[in-house]
């Protein structure tokens, strides 16, 4: 979830997010996993925060941050909404479904609606094929989608 | 333990879930309660069942009756008909064609033609409960491998079971882990590779949903078989019931002291971790899944060194799929005589595949491997909807190959796939029936893979994107002859020159569409035409293709 219009990060929970994973092998995913649920995305202080605890250089840290489709380092909206394109959803008529999302939200992929409660992004497959084609709005799956049926499940959380 | 005259199982996997199985469960307990049956009639939360399409379903033992497409308001009539009066309820039975309900489980085509080793309890037990586990005959077979085989012993009757990694590649699994056996070194390795994002693919996660402790099992006879004391399980970041299960199932087993020091009583000491991903198709590639679980960028590592030698953390590792870990334990149970009774020669035992696409029972099955593309998808599948053809089915999901009507009788296993020029892979099936458009569907490949790329070797990073661009110029209309040229010689220098199997077979499915549908690129490309009217920018189709022409 988003901090847009908040001040300073807390780098006091960085650090302590760190200090209890600092010492475990291969430390960092989880490391950064927890400090974006904490923060809502990884701002640059709190990556060099974590490069500095976990005693990694920051280059890796970033590297890491910015590979990782889960990972965040800019802020996003309230919910972020994928939106699959992968051949399983495509055959179902997920570009549809694609279509009526650009257009009901008014933003193209990777941008955020001006009221920050919606960032759009296409994911490869969220591993729900069998209910073709799927979004996932926060952590919340919705298949067999249709156009009508994702405006009405975009009314949710409105 | 309590007995109840009758047990009533709620599909609670991913997609009955999506489809309101909850508040089908929540409303049993109200009615049976109001009912006054909560003492006689057991409801259990079940895996996946399998039967996705007609979901949410629900199965009434010890009958075995099958309701679908249950909603909450069905809930109160099911009980007062089916448990209060003992009459089945017909409006709610399974119907292969609208006049022939199917009554029972064992009576419909979908379970008929399968056969259920690695889903032997997905849908049957409540995967919460390791009683349950155990009560199927669960941990019997880490039981009997401490305490009567030895190392060299399982990886034998492992070797002699023919199994090969159902992650895709097909390595026979015996020889992996004799390999890590055999490779010096105090620490070793077991990883589950749970990082299923291939598309079309959800079997491991309805297998960790359904079933998680078959896993953890497999796990700990792999980690005794290798002189391994720590697993971990590293699995998508999307999959949060999966690994919810997951973690509830590790700390039963250690309560239980199947995970732990001194497993069963004896020596022996192994524990797990799960590991969650953060978004990377690349990750399910062995070596870039390490560097993943080391906490680097998930970009594939040259081969030799093999894992078995230095995997993690450089130590020797083995790494197994979630299905080939799933095998392990009714392996040594049987025997390996017994697992080679089921499939072929060259791949014994079975395959669960996922059936999506355009078929009338999308979902997941199990089935002999060497069944026919037809059995699977005419037999089992129930064929394509509303009347239309065939037209093609990629198998092993996007990196797989596409097959068209003429070779629906290929023997599904590794071998016989590969000759046909596409992959078992990770058991997808993508049905598609002659409404859709080669060419377009072969961009989204494309699409795929260019998006997917680590970018770490060139070949891959660019070829992905030279043939995202190539195809995109086929389905607008601007593409000539020599595209084509172009397109066969990228795919020739990806197979030999990049460096994981992610580039190495982002060719693989559009160079089949390209040989067994070639008059539609053609048509694209020399006529500026879209036999299907699916590409948009290009002209509509001369005549409307055929409906209804079965294969």
């Amino acid at each position: 979830m988003a901090r847009e219009h908040e001040g300073a990060v807390d780098l006091g929970r960085v650090d302590e997010i760190v200090a209890r994973h600092k010492g475990r092998e291969g430390a960092l995913l989880p490391v950064l996993r927890e400090v974006q649920d904490a923060v809502g995305y990884l701002p640059q202080e709190a990556l060099e925060r974590v490069a500095l605890g976990l005693g990694l250089s920051l280059s890796q840290v970033y590297g890491v941050a910015t590979f990782y489709s889960l990972l965040y380092t800019k802020p996003k909206g309230k919910y972020t909404v994928r939106v699959c394109e992968s051949a399983p959803c495509h055959v179902q008529g997920a570009q549809e479904v694609i279509d009526t999302l650009v257009r009901e939200l008014g933003i193209s992929f990777g941008e955020t609606t001006p009221d920050g409660l919606f960032t759009l992004e296409k994911v490869s497959c969220l591993g729900v094929c069998g209910v073709a084609p799927a979004v996932m709005i926060g952590d919340r799956v919705y298949g067999n989608l249709t156009p009508e049926t994702v405006v009405a499940v975009l009314q949710e959380y409105r | 333990m309590r007995f109840y005259r009758a047990h009533v199982l709620v599909c609670a996997g991913t997609n009955c879930s999506l489809k309101g199985s909850q508040a089908v469960r929540q409303r049993l307990l109200n009615e049976l309660e109001e009912v006054g049956l909560a003492d006689e009639v057991k409801v259990v939360e079940t895996g996946c069942f399998g039967l996705c399409e007609q979901g949410p379903t629900v199965v009434v033992y010890p009958e075995g009756v099958l309701y679908c497409r249950v909603t909450p308001d069905d809930v109160p009539e099911l009980v007062r008909e089916h448990l209060l009066k003992g009459r089945r309820l017909e409006r709610l039975l399974y119907r292969e064609e609208a006049e022939k309900a199917v009554q029972t489980v064992p009576q419909v085509d979908f379970f008929r033609g399968q056969q259920r080793i690695v889903l032997r309890n997905c849908g049957v037990i409540d995967p919460e409960s390791i009683e349950e586990y155990i009560a199927h005959g669960g941990y019997e077979a880490l039981g009997k491998a401490l305490t009567e085989m030895k190392p060299a012993e399982v990886v034998a009757e492992l070797k002699a079971s023919g199994l090969r990694g159902r992650g895709g590649a097909g390595f026979p699994t015996g020889l992996k882990w004799e390999f890590a056996a055999k490779a010096q070194g105090d620490v070793k390795y077991i990883v589950c590779n749970a990082d299923e994002g291939e598309p079309g693919t959800f079997k491991d996660r309805l297998i960790l949903e359904g079933d998680p402790h078959a896993v953890l099992e497999g796990m700990a006879i792999a980690g005794y078989a290798v002189g391994a004391r720590k697993g971990y399980i590293y699995i998508r970041g999307e999959y949060a019931l999966s690994i919810e299960r997951l973690e509830e199932a590790i700390k039963q087993a250690r309560k239980m002291n199947f995970l732990g020091d001194g497993v069963f009583g004896t020596e022996f000491a192994f524990d797990v971790e799960v590991r969650v991903g953060a978004g990377a198709y690349v990750c399910g590639e062995e070596t870039a899944l390490f560097e993943s679980l080391e906490g680097r960028r998930g970009e594939p590592r040259l081969k030799p060194p093999y894992p078995t030698e230095r995997g993690l953390f450089g130590k020797p590792t083995v790494i197994n799929n979630v299905e080939t870990l799933a095998n392990v334990a009714p392996i040594i149970l049987n025997g390996a005589e017994w697992y080679r009774g089921f499939g072929t020669e060259g791949s014994p035992g079975t395959k669960v595949f996922t059936l999506t696409g355009d078929i009338v029972s999308e979902g997941l099955i199990e089935v002999p491997m060497g069944i026919t593309l037809r059995e699977i998808v005419f037999g089992i599948g129930g064929g394509i909807p509303g009347g239309r053809a065939f037209k093609m089915a990629q198998t092993g999901g996007t990196s797989g190959g596409c097959l068209p009507a003429e070779l629906l009788d290929v023997p599904m296993d590794y071998d016989e796939l590969a000759k046909a020029g596409s992959a078992l892979g990770s058991g997808a099936l993508l049905i598609m029936d002659d409404t859709h458009c080669i060419v377009d569907i072969a961009r989204v490949f494309a699409r795929f893979f260019e998006h997917e790329s680590c970018g770490k070797c060139v070949p891959c990073r660019e070829g992905t994107m030279r043939i995202h661009d190539i195809m995109t110029r086929i389905a607008t209309g601007r593409a000539g002859e020599k595209d084509l040229d172009n397109l066969e010689a990228l795919a020739r220098t990806m197979t030999m020159a990049c460096l994981c199997p992610l580039g190495q077979a982002a060719p693989v499915p559009i160079m089949t569409t390209l040989k067994y549908f070639r008059e539609e690129y053609d048509a694209h490309i020399k006529e500026k035409r879209c036999p299907t009217g699916t590409c948009r920018d290009l002209a509509a189709p001369a005549a409307t293709p055929a409906a209804g022409k079965g294969v």
